[in-house]
């Protein structure tokens, strides 16, 4: 079983050789020779106006956020799936409950405006 | 070395490097299938000039990129600049490794002067990896790409990259959600997450598409979004963000977004039709499932070959399709569409599951006639305008 594994290994190195390879003759075919126009940002061909490290929407984070726990969620229910006929009736109603409790909490961000954008 | 481990070696490296070799040859044929496509669907010649009907292109492209002098912006985070490439180039290309593309070869014994003997006992799986965790691989690596483009968008320090890598960080974290759902259905029906397993589950009932229609139209919705394709380009709207995430990019650096996005879409491609068009099954027949031999491996590897295929097509014609989402309908239809449908469909089909069993009447004709009807409620009721906004301000007006 670990044999197969160990293809795995051999094609990230390969591929990880490959994309460091390309990157490194690129850049000695040619070194970059840099001039101060050629190093500024692209703003449409404007100079560029203040810096981009500034706030962005708080609504990223809370999507972020929201995505932790329905990934988990996920995580959880992909045993469940492929353990669903062992597990019977049982199995079905644990599920059954747990997507009902995450339910809830759905229903509460979504009344709550974190699923809309305005 | 005995001849059992160098003979799985001997395999191991022929796979990787026919596979890998193929598989980018093909990710040429994509782009250069992008660009005349879309020239056909808009009255227009495309690339005609580099070899026969300018199927040397993505070659011309890629000696031009690589030929050409790469720039480093002002602000630019330096190793995070270099690094963010990378990040979205290596996993879309290991994410097919755990692909099944053909029929098993028979194994091989032999004996070459000075290396000595080669053996491989019992068929060779036609897939670079068969890993047990299958799947989950897959879900796992494609989720890193996230982090590639998120990189890239942060470290040029412009401000179109900086608002298609955030942009794009919240697209495919939310439909990554209804990606990883609509698969446990899948889960349910083959009990395996490999997807060797999950074929043969498919050659033994039906194609999973007719089955679980619903978690096919939501995976193919969120493949989509997940490789940041039109009618989802949000992170590269090349109206509003110039490029998006990889504007600053240039030279080789620049090629391997575009590799890593191609990729992503073959990989895709052939992700649908394992799961759901039975991979490399032959419909129709049980010829394929025979002891492994080289016609029947070629054959099924055509299969393979066409069905990824049409739905590489399918990604390029959609997008000459549809128009750009917005982005709050986007975030709409992730959150308040696909995680409600996608959850309802695991429930309701782990139910019938059960209940098929428990009764004991054939699972395939409840699943398929349950799922023409939850298809054509679920379609009739996205038409309605009752679930999506858009919709609805349309009807009024």
């Amino acid at each position: 079983m670990m044999r197969e594994y160990l293809s795995l290994v051999l094609l990230a190195v390969f591929v990880i050789v490959n994309g460091v390879g390309m990157i490194l003759i690129s850049h000695l075919i040619l070194p970059p020779r840099p001039t101060p126009v050629k190093q500024t940002p692209y703003e449409s061909g404007m100079p560029p106006i203040g810096t981009v490290r500034e706030r962005f929407s708080v609504k990223f984070y809370l999507v972020a956020m929201l995505f932790i726990v329905f990934d988990i969620e996920t995580v959880f229910l992909i045993p469940w799936g492929v353990a669903f006929r062992q597990l019977g009736l049982f199995g079905l109603v644990e599920m059954l409950v747990f997507i009902v409790i995450l339910l809830v909490g759905y229903a509460y961000a979504w009344k709550r405006g974190a699923l809309e954008w305005d | 070395m005995t001849p059992d481990i160098k003979g799985f070696l001997l395999a191991a490296t022929v796979k990787i490097v026919v596979v890998f070799s193929v598989w980018m040859i093909a990710i040429m044929l994509a782009t250069w299938l992008e660009r005349r496509g879309s020239a056909f669907m808009q009255d227009r010649l495309g690339p005609n000039r580099v070899g026969p009907a300018g199927l040397l292109q993505p070659v011309a492209d890629g000696l031009k990129n690589f030929l050409k002098e790469e720039t480093w912006p002002k602000w630019v985070d330096q190793p995070l600049f270099l690094l963010a490439p990378l990040m979205s180039f290596i996993p879309s290309l290991i994410t097919f490794a755990v692909i099944p593309f053909a029929a098993p070869l028979p194994g091989f014994d032999f004996t070459l002067p000075l290396l000595g003997r080669f053996t491989y006992q019992g068929p060779i799986p036609m897939v670079v990896a068969d890993l047990p965790i299958g799947l989950l691989f897959i879900l796992a690596i494609s989720s890193l790409a996230v982090y590639g483009i998120v990189l890239a968008g942060w470290s040029s320090a412009s401000k179109y990259s900086m608002l298609g890598g955030i942009r794009s960080s919240a697209q495919m974290i939310s439909y990554e959600i209804a990606l990883g759902l609509s698969v446990i259905t899948v889960f349910i029906l083959s009990g395996n997450v490999t997807l060797s397993e999950v074929v043969a589950a498919q050659q033994r009932t039906v194609w999973f598409v007719l089955a679980l229609t619903v978690a096919f139209v939501l995976f193919l919705v969120s493949a989509f979004a997940e490789t940041n394709r039109l009618p989802f380009d949000l992170p590269e709207a090349e109206a509003e963000l110039v490029t998006g995430y990889h504007t600053e990019y240039s030279a080789m650096k620049f090629s391997m977004f575009y590799v890593a996005e191609y990729a992503a879409i073959l990989t895709m491609s052939a992700l649908i039709a394992t799961l759901f068009f039975g991979g490399w099954d032959i419909p129709f027949t049980r010829w394929d499932e025979g002891p492994p031999s080289v016609a029947r491996c070629a054959a099924t590897l055509l299969a393979f070959g066409t069905k990824t295929g049409f739905f590489l097509l399918f990604y390029i014609w959609v997008r000459w399709t549809l128009p750009r989402f917005r982005f709050d309908q986007l975030m709409e239809l992730g959150w308040k569409v696909m995680l409600p449908v996608a959850l309802g469909y695991i429930t309701v089909i782990g139910l019938v599951v059960w209940g098929a069993e428990r009764v004991g009447v054939a699972l395939a004709p409840v699943l398929i006639g349950l799922n023409l009807v939850a298809t054509a409620g679920l379609l009739w009721g996205l038409d309605r305008g009752r679930l999506l906004a858009g919709a609805r301000a349309r009807r009024a007006a």
